[in-house]
């Protein structure tokens, strides 16, 4: 049927035409907007993996840092190693501390005790990761000087929030036909608590940590404060300051040598490759601890 | 009550007992930090531009500037660019690119500060400075704003590296919003015959308003407090100037870039009085985002009863 054959009322007035035309230009912008920030991604990765890929070689995983020696054959193995063990420390403090918040605020807390907990960690994780390098700086560095252990401290208070978070979140999924299944057979609160309700909830916590190991791999701003007065050997021991990747990155990015910006690229590739690879695995985690705690519910 | 009750809810009491501390002692470490700085200049440090070692004087005035000018401009540019991508994952994207391109967005969330500052300051710097800083001077040069273009690291780059940083952020929440709205509202709209876009004004704006703003105070939050991305491409420039293509400094980047340099006591006292007003920025966004959803909560609350 063409519009020649339709009566005036039916015909698109121009009015119709107008918006009609407002609708295709907002639905643009919108796929507009996806398509920017999904470029934005793709672009940062790309030029991170043309530039890092060419520097990175057996000799930069394997070697340490040779400062002031742009001949020498060095890579970053000091600071592989470095964040391998602060972050290590920093999980290992937040952990615990922060499923035993998730655990007081889910199962004892009165309600309004727990709204104030909520929002402390809102607070909490607002708080500038700068401004938590100073802390730490103020509490250990000015007495002790700068160490792993300070550094580790420090990516700990950013971790907290994060664990309690997604611990309380998937902790508020588990059924409670099971927690009263387990009261119902005289099993006192604790153990229904750590024995029956906690393992459910393993594969949340278990993306929660990797999302916040995630997170802190890359922090660069509380380690300035704590952990970069550094001697450049490969070194495990947290007593002293330890070189880290961001660190290292934040570093050779400002040094005018180009093979120091290869350096800072290739370690950025690694970062970058590392950090990726963990959100998508706690994703993966995350659908399927998902699956399971639904099918408990059933 | 059993013995093992006792021990696990007191340990977990404790824990929590011990986040709480652990807010007061950060706000008691920066103020004790600071309070060398606070009894020499007093409240005149929020003002006073200018950051001179050898005299020791010293003020925030000026990285006040340039923190207001580089959160807002990210926070004007990533706000309309959430929203649409909002706006596409929850109308209009095709039920097999949603899940990915959601993944996608949130995967830049994950891309950490001192990798976008390198990639911002290397890669993406000279690129504005060669092509669009002087495109833009020339369209809208009668603007203060943007002004004549020399340098790479400016105040114009920090906005652009801030804007991913935040886009994930404020973009994740909306769609969260949007996907609440719930589908009568939406369907009744479209059945009385408005477009897709009169709907999405007239239904999912409305509705879902409040959580947006908070949704974008969260994300200005996070502009305000990124140091290391910021200090790497912003140039490390003392004094204010409207001039978007000039150097500029935040408090954050101020911190970052000065903290090992510090040559007094009283320089490093100012730089932390800089993390104190951080500080209270950052508390003050909290309760800010938190008092607009708890009032958007009750609204919806009576308008479901």
């Amino acid at each position: 049927m063409s519009a020649a054959e339709l009566t005036p009322l039916q015909r698109p007035t121009d009015r119709l035409r107008r918006r009609k035309a407002v609708n295709r230009g907002m639905e643009f912008l919108a796929w507009l907007s996806a398509a920017v920030a999904v470029a934005a991604l793709g672009i940062v990765v790309f030029s991170v993996a043309r530039r890092g890929a060419s520097a990175l070689s057996f000799d930069f995983l394997t070697k340490t840092q040779v400062p002031y020696d742009p001949t020498a054959k060095q890579g970053l193995a000091n600071a592989f190693v470095g964040t391998f063990v602060i972050v290590g420390l920093a999980t290992l403090m937040a952990l615990p501390f922060g499923i035993l918040i998730a655990i007081y605020v889910n199962e004892f807390a009165p309600r309004m005790i727990r709204n104030g907990i909520s929002f402390v960690l809102d607070v909490l994780n607002g708080v500038p990761a700068i401004v938590i390098g100073f802390f730490v700086f103020g509490l250990i560095v000015v007495a002790h000087g700068q160490s792993g252990l300070a550094g580790a401290f420090a990516l700990a208070v950013l971790m907290l929030p994060l664990v309690a978070r997604t611990t309380m979140e998937v902790l508020a999924l588990v059924p409670n036909s099971l927690r009263e299944a387990a009261l119902g057979v005289g099993s006192p609160r604790w153990r229904m608590t750590l024995g029956i309700v906690l393992p459910q909830t393993i594969g949340g916590v278990l993306t929660g940590a990797t999302l916040a190991v995630a997170r802190v791999a890359g922090e660069t701003a509380p380690l300035l404060f704590t952990s970069s007065l550094v001697a450049y050997n490969t070194s495990f021991n947290p007593a002293h300051p330890l070189q880290t990747v961001p660190v290292a990155i934040f570093e050779l990015s400002e040094s005018p040598d180009p093979t120091d910006h290869a350096r800072a690229w290739a370690a950025a590739f690694v970062l970058l490759m590392f950090i990726l690879f963990a959100s998508l695995g706690a994703r993966w985690l995350a659908t399927r601890s998902r699956r399971k705690l639904g099918r408990a519910a059933r | 009550m059993h013995l093992g009750d006792v021990l696990l809810q007191g340990a977990a009491a404790l824990a929590s007992l011990g986040a709480v501390a652990l807010v007061v002692l950060i706000v008691y470490k920066v103020v004790e930090g600071a309070r060398l700085s606070l009894s020499t200049f007093g409240l005149g440090f929020v003002t006073h531009v200018g950051w001179d070692p050898v005299h020791l004087k010293f003020g925030a005035g000026s990285f006040l500037f340039g923190t207001a000018i580089t959160s807002l401009g990210a926070l004007i540019l990533a706000t309309p660019l959430a929203i649409g991508i909002a706006l596409f994952l929850t109308e209009l994207a095709p039920a097999g690119i949603r899940g990915p391109v959601t993944a996608l967005v949130e995967t830049l969330a994950a891309i950490p500060s001192v990798v976008i500052g390198l990639w911002g300051i290397l890669v993406l710097a000279p690129l504005l400075r060669d092509h669009v800083d002087p495109a833009l001077h020339s369209a809208l040069g009668f603007i203060p704003l943007f002004g004549p273009a020399t340098y790479s690291a400016n105040v114009f780059t920090a906005i652009i590296v801030l804007t991913i940083m935040i886009l994930p952020i404020i973009s994740s929440i909306s769609r969260e919003l949007f996907l609440g709205v719930p589908s009568e509202l939406k369907e009744g709209a479209l059945g009385l015959g408005t477009t897709r876009w009169e709907m999405v004004r007239g239904v999912v704006f409305p509705y879902t308003r409040g959580g947006v703003a908070a949704a974008m105070i969260l994300g200005l939050g996070r502009a305000l407090g990124e140091a290391i991305a910021v200090a790497m491409v912003i140039g490390a420039f003392t004094g204010i100037s409207w001039n978007l293509f000039n150097p500029g400094n935040t408090l954050a980047a101020m911190i970052a870039l000065n903290y090992q340099g510090a040559s007094s006591g009283l320089e490093l006292s100012s730089l932390i009085y800089l993390a104190l007003i951080l500080l209270v920025f950052s508390i003050l966004v909290n309760l800010l985002a938190q008092l607009i959803v708890r009032r958007v909560a009750r609204r919806q609350g009576l308008a479901s009863t």
